[in-house]
């Protein structure tokens, strides 16, 4: 199903949750809404599932107006950031409520419930805990069960808040490439919540950056880390050096070998990996020396000098490949030479 | 916590809530005020300086505020020795604390007349040994109240005391103070508003009780006559005008009292640095 | 909470010892007075009902009146509870389920009968539909009888009794917050269901705790009671006017048969109590 959201807005007493949101999401996408805590994702979300009424402006599922529509009949599925299981019923009893509650008309019978509960744990791969309580599970399990319970509704669209928000590191790895995976299974339009870029870049066939009540850009993970839109979604998704050309730092892009001809703005974003190194010899002028280094794993984090600046940033963070540090066979305090392969601009 | 407006029922739950809390609550306890609105205001001090009213007010505070703090006094140890120390029984006895909660007054007072009147067993053991009356004289009306009292105290500062970081206890303790110290300036500070909302919620109650009193007291004009039982004893001389006069100021009191009592706890919550 | 006594009953964590002395003078001062101010009166209610022995004890409450005062005792107790159940678990969902104007006065207001005293309680009804209250002509001309008679021992018992329930309620349900009820929304959920198949469960033993000490307090109010009933023998008599009667008589066995009934009841009550606590405490 497809998602239109029309100058949506949205004030708790004086504070302004959202500010005149538009926002499409075609049907069968995975989507992140993606932004610091308080920009009012959440809030999104639970406008576009119907537990949230907007002050203003509409949402349209599949072309139609529902924003008037309760939330029960919205034919959405909610994961709740706390998953919100049913305490005090079984995980069989928790999965099956939906189907349970429905009109004695369109009521299917225990038999076909047993039936669809029992394919949805499977589907979860949680089939052997169906006789369990939810405070017997693990986050994941609880995870995994929450969505399980809203899957058995056959939402047309999917709503998660947060979902890997309480889980641990290593559980969350592992629970964001099977959503991956589920969701190319079934194909219902999905949205999660989350403040976590690595995790929306990750899953998220769209994302959303939100701040401060409003969408800051959409597109494609690839398309917003290589193009962003703004200084703000620059800042936000992945590492970034930030120079700006007013407090001095005009002395790192010259000896860069960018010239004022080449500035494009104000402040200039550059991603460390779009920092390349060659050793300087010992005659050359480049006032930038190696300070030191850290190991990420496959590339190396390099933290650069430049001898010149005063006041500003005098130090600059560079990426590389570390087959490609080992070539250079740099030392603490050895000159190089600083070559930008690719700056963002921003006033 | 933010509003959902999602939820159903709203209007039907409130519009009862309403309802029913004007029915049963503010309509019955309006007349109070408009009852004595009928009175002047001459007539209103002649009924309530009557010396017999005045010394059933004495009477009626005096001896909540002794019980209320003869009861915080008892109730924090009970409430300490429950939560710090172990021994067997412990947990009959913190059911036992409730009692007061549970038994009618009317059982409480005949039960507590008899035991301490002066052949009750320990009426008669006080007689004797310390020459102390208890029963049917102001005394008694003390000790039912002590009685009605006690867990308020313990139950208020039960929660405070179990929730008590005592690490904090441990960091005095590593900083060289000793136990004496250490339950002057800091345990005893952090309870002490507790303490304080326990003793004033058993002086409230001490104000108003009936029940486990009267039977006590021997309700003697002027020395052991409680304010509420002056009310009764109004009302049966059909004197609805009196009775009104008294109730009315003893809830004016009353409320007077639980406000500054209020601010008391809010100037000792100030000082020990919470909220 | 925090475990500061072993399995062994030693203090595991010497800085928080007290001196052997103190421990054992507190306990017992605690154990004392427990001992000597709350249980020994329970026992001497026993004691007194049974002292001129089985029969005797039997005969009391085989008594016309007291049979009588049982009688109105229980259908007090039965017109009372439910209503102030319903209004409890109104008061609840509306308070902790939604925000609007004057939310903390309604939360006051709703505690207000506990601070207002029994006797001044059952006054403000007499002052309503007494002989000279507001109803009170309107009531004679309909020869219908509210002060001396049940209906205004139910209205006294009633005010009385009027927060109990929603007291347990409202800080329980304000702490669950409401995503499980959410969640059973979006899943198609109605509201009725929604509050039988999710709030009820998660709430079924604060309430019945709160219902509990509701009906304890109904049975036994004395002070509210006695300002209206007019202490009509076998008629408006409840359980505890009728101990008072009885004990005024000097009809000592008949006044602590009935008190023993009702301190059976105040037992029970604890006992229901401990279990519903270590319940709700288990979750």
């Amino acid at each position: 199903m497809s998602i239109l959201l029309s100058n949506i807005s949205k004030n708790f007493g004086q504070f302004a949750a959202l500010h005149n949101v538009n926002l499409e999401i075609p049907e069968g996408e995975l989507v992140a809404l993606l932004g610091p805590s308080g920009c009012g994702k959440t809030t999104l979300l639970r406008i576009i599932a119907g537990l949230e009424a907007p002050d203003e402006g509409q949402v349209l599922l599949n072309g139609e107006d529902k924003t008037a529509e309760h939330v029960s009949h919205r034919g959405i599925g909610f994961v709740f950031q706390h998953y919100a299981l049913f305490r005090h019923m079984t995980v069989f009893d928790n999965v099956a409520f939906g189907l349970r509650v429905k009109p004695k008309k369109e009521r299917p019978s225990e038999a076909v419930i047993a039936k669809k509960v029992q394919s949805l744990l499977e589907l979860v791969q949680l089939g052997w805990l169906a006789d369990r309580f939810p405070d017997q599970l693990s986050g994941g399990q609880r995870q995994r069960i929450a969505l399980a319970r809203a899957l058995a509704v056959e939402p047309n669209v999917l709503l998660l808040d947060e979902p890997f928000g309480a889980l641990d590191a290593s559980v969350r790895k592992d629970l964001r490439q099977w959503l991956r995976n589920l969701h190319q299974e079934l194909h219902v339009t999905s949205i999660f919540v989350t403040h976590d870029q690595e995790e929306a870049m990750e899953v998220a066939s769209q994302v959303v950056v939100l701040n401060q009540g409003q969408i800051e850009q959409q597109g494609a993970p690839a398309e917003i880390y290589d193009h962003p839109a703004n200084a703000f979604v620059s800042k936000f998704i992945g590492q970034t050096n930030i120079l700006n050309l007013e407090q001095n730092d005009m002395a790192w892009l010259v000896s860069a070998g960018i010239s004022a001809d080449n500035r494009h703005g104000a402040v200039a974003h550059i991603r460390p990996h779009n920092i390349d190194l060659e050793k300087a010899s010992m005659s050359s002028d480049s006032p930038i020396l190696l300070k030191d280094w850290q190991h990420l794993g496959a590339t190396i984090r390099i933290e650069l000098f430049n001898s010149q600046v005063k006041g500003g940033n005098s130090s600059l963070f560079a990426e590389m490949p570390n087959e490609r540090f080992k070539q250079l066979n740099l030392n603490r305090g050895d000159k190089v030479v600083v070559n930008i392969k690719q700056a963002h601009w921003f006033n | 916590m933010k509003q959902s407006r999602i939820m159903p029922g709203f209007k039907p739950a409130l519009s009862f809530t309403l309802v029913y809390l004007v029915l049963i609550v503010l309509i019955p306890l309006s007349t109070l005020v408009f009852k004595s609105l009928q009175l002047n205001f001459d007539d209103y001090l002649a009924i309530i300086t009557n010396e017999r009213i005045i010394a059933s007010f004495r009477v009626s505070f005096v001896t909540s505020f002794i019980a209320s703090i003869v009861a915080g006094v008892f109730g924090f140890i009970i409430a300490w020795v429950l939560v710090r120390y172990s021994f067997s029984g412990k947990r009959l006895l913190d059911a036992v604390i409730d009692l007061p909660f549970a038994l009618p007054t009317a059982v409480a007072g005949v039960v507590l007349a008899t035991i301490y009147q002066p052949s009750g067993f320990l009426g008669r053991w006080l007689m004797d040994n310390f020459g102390v009356k208890v029963a049917y004289t102001p005394l008694g009306i003390v000790v039912a109240l002590i009685f009605i009292g006690i867990p308020f105290v313990v139950r208020t500062v039960e929660p405070v005391l179990q929730e008590f970081d005592t690490t904090m206890e441990e960091a005095a303790s590593s900083l060289g103070a000793s136990r004496l110290v250490i339950f002057n300036k800091v345990i005893f500070p952090n309870i002490f508003p507790a303490l304080l909302t326990g003793i004033s919620l058993a002086f409230a109650r001490g104000v108003g009780e009936y029940g486990s009193v009267i039977f006590i007291a021997g309700n003697l004009p002027y020395i052991s006559e409680i304010v509420p039982l002056l009310i009764i004893t109004k009302l049966e001389q059909y004197d609805y005008a009196g009775a009104t006069a008294i109730a009315l100021t003893m809830l004016v009191i009353s409320f007077v009292l639980l406000l500054l009592i209020n601010l008391l706890q809010l100037w000792a919550r100030r000082r020990s640095g919470q909220n | 909470m925090h475990t500061l006594v072993d399995a062994h009953g030693q203090a595991s964590r010497s800085a928080l010892n007290d001196p052997k002395w103190v421990r054992v003078t507190l306990t017992s001062i605690a154990v004392g007075f427990i001992v000597l101010f709350l249980c020994a009166p329970l026992v001497l209610v026993l004691y007194q009902a049974f002292s001129k022995g089985l029969d005797a004890y039997i005969h009391a409450l085989s008594d016309p009146d007291a049979l009588a005062a049982v009688r109105l005792t229980l259908l007090v107790a039965v017109a009372t509870v439910p209503l102030n159940t319903v209004f409890g678990i109104a008061a609840a969902w509306a308070i902790t389920r939604f925000d609007f104007r004057g939310k903390s006065l309604l939360t006051t207001l709703i505690d207000l009968p506990f601070s207002v005293s029994p006797v001044i309680s059952g006054l403000i009804f007499v002052l309503m539909f007494g002989a000279q209250g507001w109803f009170g002509e309107w009531l004679l001309a309909h020869d219908t009888k509210v002060i001396f008679a049940t209906p205004g021992i139910i209205l006294a018992t009633i005010f009385i009794t009027f927060p109990f329930v929603a007291r347990e309620l409202i800080p329980l349900m304000q702490e669950m917050g409401f995503e499980e009820e959410e969640a059973a929304l979006s899943l198609g959920a109605s509201g009725w269901k929604t509050f039988f198949l999710v709030t009820l469960p998660n709430i079924k033993w604060a309430l019945l705790y709160g219902v509990l000490l509701c009906n304890a307090r109904a049975m036994g109010e004395f002070g509210a009671v006695s300002v209206v009933s007019g202490h009509i023998r076998g008629l408006t008599n409840t359980l505890p006017l009728h101990i008072e009667v009885s004990y005024n008589e000097y009809d000592v066995i008949g006044a602590f048969a009935s008190a023993s009934i009702l301190a059976g009841l105040a037992i029970v009550t604890l006992i229901l109590k401990s279990f519903l606590e270590w319940k709700q405490g288990k979750g």
